[in-house]
């Protein structure tokens, strides 16, 4: 292949000396209801050419708004302030024809959501070039040929005739690559990142990260990272900022920041994230309350309301960003920094001193051993398949989705099982097969001995009582129009409780789950997304049920936010003896709960086992992919931690590989010798047990420890 | 146990949603079921509850004024062709002498329960029929849209000529639902669509794995969810099927003279608007007041039913600024 004339500057030529990007006291506000919103309060910063700054923070915390003003994207209605200077010249206050100029040719952005930043009715290949075209006096051809390069480049394989498809013909994965392959179309100085990863799973996220530093080596470009995770960061960002409430409240080299964080805001954070690499049980810090309304601050430290540490004098004057450990770099906005650097534990073990944190207790049906416990759900062998049809009048059935294909496990009292696996790999189909109770198509679903193929109607009903759900999104599973109490009360109400024993109960599962029975009366708009979270927990355990299924509890939350509501699920298992089904796709989280975890594939579970033995020793490969990408929030060693990338995407369920269903994307298969692969693709591999407690369905099964 | 008390604790008054909290209950403490909770966010709509009470005061005069008044709709005063209101004619007379006010009262009489009750029939059956096609699927909802597309094809005006001799001289009851059976099939598509997208969202399917049987999930989660729509849909039929109810009178069929309704004295008495002013604006002022009272009450109920109505939150915020001071 030819290359196009068309090329990347060379990295190590900076067009101009000094940073590529200085923000200086940038203030941002909008106009709103009930007065105005001080999103950014006097942010400053800035990016050397070829550095990496993570910005992280949770929700509303002026992240994002400080990178769009960068980009002169916010409406006319915001008030902009400061100085914003990219490569010494100033954009603020520059009309949108020149800042047009640079956008997307010195400056350009990737965005949270792959799907939405590409335009649904042209081919990837000519969003590409058009990127290349505005900016450049090109011919489309020399355009289209680029945009063939850079899609090869992003790592998008048979790029000439993907370069034609649609963007809905591509998996998320591979839309976030095409959105970077725009992004570093014209060979930027300055690449923002919004939340790059968030929307996607975590076998492709570091991919996707990868692309980005690689990205970054082609280019030379200065990168932002914006995140709320981070665990995304640490091996990846040079230098950290922390925001809260739109302003900085820490920043420093990376090192510095995750080990000795000085201020408490940071430490929290810090010592919210589950940890993967870490058997221990070990205790979670929830922040207390939410972030602060940006319309109406109080005078004085804005994380103070929140702070473990507050003393009187936080909340006489807002404590400016001052430099910590007499190091130049680490800087933190907090009057105590002193007695945080006093402390000898460093980072999470910290917080978790600092915050108080402890851990919940074993519950008691715990202590005998497993197989004496009751089953409380089993699957053997569940199969659900949906036909593919194609023709209006005539519908005629050209094909199936195997969307599960025969998965077995059963859940004891008192346990909670984690089950696993990137989106499409048939964990929501199993919940539902579970959830619904109707006779599924093959196998056995059997809810504390009784079968789901043989229940009526009535027993159906009655099983209901002992298994109940948590979703996902806390924004979707309370009904709008129902008062906290209606939806706390609607289960009992089903189910036949008198009026009284709900007026006495309602209060009750409110104060179980730490909220206050006075906010009773209110609609669920008014709470926040852990607070409903939190009411939907109250309504699943209104019946005091035997099982609970939680699906996703708590992908939707901020990590503050997750840990409280992590910290109240234990809680609540040692203290009623529930079972849990817990399908999550953050393995730490699972680590952190789950007693036992089950890891899917395609619909079919292909590892299962003591949660420790599996992380520790995980035998199939694709646990052993899936773990190592998980990022650890600790960059020394993220850093030194060897990532097994998978290539491509998920098969289509539609048409799965023969014999081993993974062996499409195996880094095993690819090393084994023909013969030895032969097997692969003809037999598939029964799950056999590996260790106590510990099966695995791999032909080459082998320990490799990932974490 | 210290880990779990935190979130709700630091909540308090600052809830997700700016703003205060939506009510102020007379009764702390004490938890609230949402028909409560609507009632009282309803009675604290001043401009609905005008509305209620002019839909009232018009059922009231509609009813008794009538008895107070000497003339009556079906006699004529040959003594007063086409005067202006003066004290023995209130509204004044038409060119046969009949005293408008008898005229206009009795029309009124017709027209309040027309208007309300064919909008309450037509939006009911528009959201059960739309309901219940999204939720059930299947050959539920084929049959049913299928009844749907046949009578949005029909001429309506044609059925009900031809259906109408069969008609006459039966009950006005009847009118009322052959005019609503012409005027939900719209809407229960609309609601159909909505409910496609209602059924998928997790409230909904977390009744249904809590054992909530179906009809339940759709009169307690589907169709409040719609009572937007729903209450816009009624207000806007409750004028309409005033003045679709002069287009029946032509055919023979609903209100025939000497009988009036608000719609036939209207359509009659629209050239003289600008000549014999009195002849069309009584009837009609008392139509525009009656549908703009409907209008408040509706938009006071939709108010008081949907949660993030920002109106109710607003009004609530001064009251408590009021009593505070």
């Amino acid at each position: 292949m030819t290359t196009s004339e068309l090329q990347f500057d060379a990295p190590a030529d900076p067009v101009v000396d000094g940073p590529v990007l200085q923000v200086e006291d940038l203030h941002v506000s909008f106009p709103s209801e009930s007065g105005r919103v001080r999103a950014v309060r006097g942010l400053s910063y800035h990016v050397s050419p070829g550095e990496v700054l993570g910005i992280v923070g949770e929700s509303g915390s002026g992240k994002s708004v400080s990178s769009l003003a960068v980009m002169g994207l916010l409406p006319s209605s915001a008030r902009i302030t400061g100085s914003i200077k990219f490569q010494g010249r100033e954009l603020i206050g520059q009309n949108d024809a020149e800042l047009s100029k640079i956008r997307g040719r010195r400056v350009s952005m990737v965005f949270q959501d792959p799907l939405s930043a590409l335009t649904p009715v042209f081919t990837v290949g000519d969003q590409i070039a058009e990127a290349i075209l505005v900016h450049r006096k090109v011919s489309k051809q020399a355009a289209a040929k680029r945009a063939v390069e850079l899609l090869d480049l992003v790592g998008i394989p048979n790029a000439v005739e993907r370069a034609k498809a649609f963007p809905h013909e591509f998996s998320g994965g591979m839309r976030q690559r095409a959105v970077i392959a725009m992004a570093i179309a014209n060979d930027p100085d300055l690449i923002i990142a919004d939340e790059p990863t968030t929307a996607l799973d975590v076998t492709v996220q570091a991919q996707v990260l990868q692309l980005l530093e690689t990205a970054q080596e082609v280019t030379g470009a200065g990168i932002v990272i914006i995140t709320h995770d981070l665990g995304v960061v640490a091996g990846f960002a040079d230098r950290l900022m922390v925001m809260y409430a739109g302003r900085a409240v820490e920043k420093g080299k990376v090192d510095e920041i995750y080990q000795q964080p000085r201020m408490p805001y940071t430490l929290g954070l810090l010592g919210s994230i589950p940890r993967l690499d870490v058997s221990e049980k070990q205790a979670l810090v929830p922040i207390k309350g939410q972030p602060p309304s940006l319309t109406d601050l109080p005078d004085g430290c804005p994380f103070a309301p929140r702070c473990p540490m507050v003393v009187d004098a936080c909340h006489t004057a807002e404590p400016p960003l001052m430099d910590v450990d007499g190091s130049a770099e680490h800087a933190a906005a907090c009057i105590r920094t002193n007695e945080i650097a006093a402390t000898d534990a460093e980072g999470a073990e910290a917080a978790v001193e600092i915050f108080g944190a402890e851990v919940a207790a074993e519950p008691e049906v715990a202590k005998i051993p497993r197989e004496q416990r009751d089953i409380v759900l089993g699957l053997d062998n569940l199969v659900k398949e949906y036909p593919i049809n194609k023709g209006v009048v005539f519908k005629r059935r050209v094909g199936t989705v195997h969307a599960v294909a025969g998965i077995t496990f059963d859940i004891r009292e008192g346990e909670t099982l984690g089950l696993v696996g990137e989106s499409g790999c048939g964990k929501t189909t199993t919940l539902m097969e579970i959830l619904n109770l109707q006779k599924p198509m093959g196998g056995e679903i059997s809810v504390l001995g009784t079968k789901s193929s043989e229940v009526d109607a009535k027993r159906r009903f009655a099983i209901r009582r002992d298994m109940s759900v948590v979703f996902q999104d806390p924004m979707a599973s309370l009904d709008p129009r129902l008062t906290i109490n209606d939806c706390i009360a609607e289960p009992m109400q089903v189910h036949g409780y008198t009026k009284d024993e709900i007026n006495r109960r309602v209060p009750e599962l409110m104060r179980l789950v730490g909220l206050r029975p006075e906010q009773l009366s209110r609609y669920p708009g008014e709470f926040s997304g852990g607070q409903r979270q939190r009411i939907g927990i109250a309504r699943a355990l209104a019946l005091e049920p035997k099982l609970v299924v939680l699906d996703e509890p708590v992908s939707a939350l901020d990590v503050s936010i997750q840990a409280g509501v992590i910290n109240l699920l234990e809680e609540l298992k040692s203290k009623l003896g529930l079972a849990y089904l817990f399908v999550a796709h953050d393995l730490s989280v699972v680590r952190h709960i789950a007693d036992r975890v089950a890891v899917m594939y395609l619909g079919k579970i292909i590892e299962i086992g003591e949660v420790d033995s599996v992380f520790e020793a995980p035998r199939h490969p694709y646990t052993q992919a899936l773990l190592s990408a998980i990022p650890i929030p600790d960059p020394v060693k993220e850093r030194q931690r060897e990532r097994i990338l998978l290539t491509g995407d998920l098969p289509s369920p539609a048409n799965p590989p023969s014999g081993c269903r993974f062996r499409t994307r195996c880094f095993l298969h690819a090393s084994l010798p023909p013969e030895k692969q032969r097997q692969c693709i003809e037999v598939e591999p029964p799950r056999e047990t590996q260790a106590p407690d510990h099966e695995a369905a791999c032909h080459f099964a082998q320990i490799r420890q990932v974490l | 146990m210290t880990v779990i008390l935190n979130e709700g604790d630091a909540a308090g008054t600052t809830g997700a949603a700016s703003g205060g909290p939506v009510d102020a209950a007379p009764e702390p403490g004490k938890a609230m079921t949402r028909g409560r909770l609507v009632f009282i966010r309803f009675m604290r709509n001043k401009l609905a509850l005008v509305g209620l009470v002019v839909i009232l005061g018009m059922y009231l005069m509609a009813f008794v004024g009538p008895l107070l008044s000497k003339w009556s709709y079906d006699t004529q005063d040959y003594s007063a062709f086409l005067e202006p209101p003066y004290s023995e004619h209130i509204f004044g007379t038409d060119k046969i002498g009949t005293d408008m006010f008898a005229l206009t009262m009795r029309g009124l009489q017709k027209s309040l329960i027309i208007g309300l009750l064919v909008a309450l029939i037509s939006t009911t059956v528009a959201a059960i029929v739309g309901a219940a096609a999204g939720y059930f699927l299947g050959v539920a909802d084929k049959t049913l849209m299928w009844v749907v597309d046949l009578l949005l094809v029909l001429p309506s005006f044609l059925i009900i000529a031809i259906l109408s001799p069969w008609f006459r001289g039966k009950s006005w009851f009847l009118l009322v639902l052959m005019l609503a059976a012409f005027q939900w099939m719209i809407t229960a598509r609309i609601v159909r669509g909505m409910t496609l997208t209602l059924k998928e969202r997790e409230f909904v399917k977390a009744a249904k794995f809590m054992g909530q049987p179906a009809r339940k999930i759709i009169a307690k989660h589907i169709v409040p969810n719609m009572a937007s729509l729903l209450i816009i849909d009624a207000t806007i039929n409750v004028g309409s099927a005033v003045l679709a109810e002069t287009g029946l009178s032509y055919f023979g069929f609903g209100v025939q003279s000497p009988d009036v309704s608000l719609g036939t004295l209207i359509g009659g008495n629209a050239e003289s608007a600008t000549t014999f002013p009195w002849l069309f604006l009584f009837p009609a002022g008392f139509l525009v007041v009656f549908v703009l009272a409907v209008n408040w009450v509706g938009d006071g109920l939709r108010d008081a039913l949907d949660p993030t109505s920002t109106r109710v939150r607003r009004k609530e915020k001064k009251d408590t600024k009021e009593k505070a001071a």
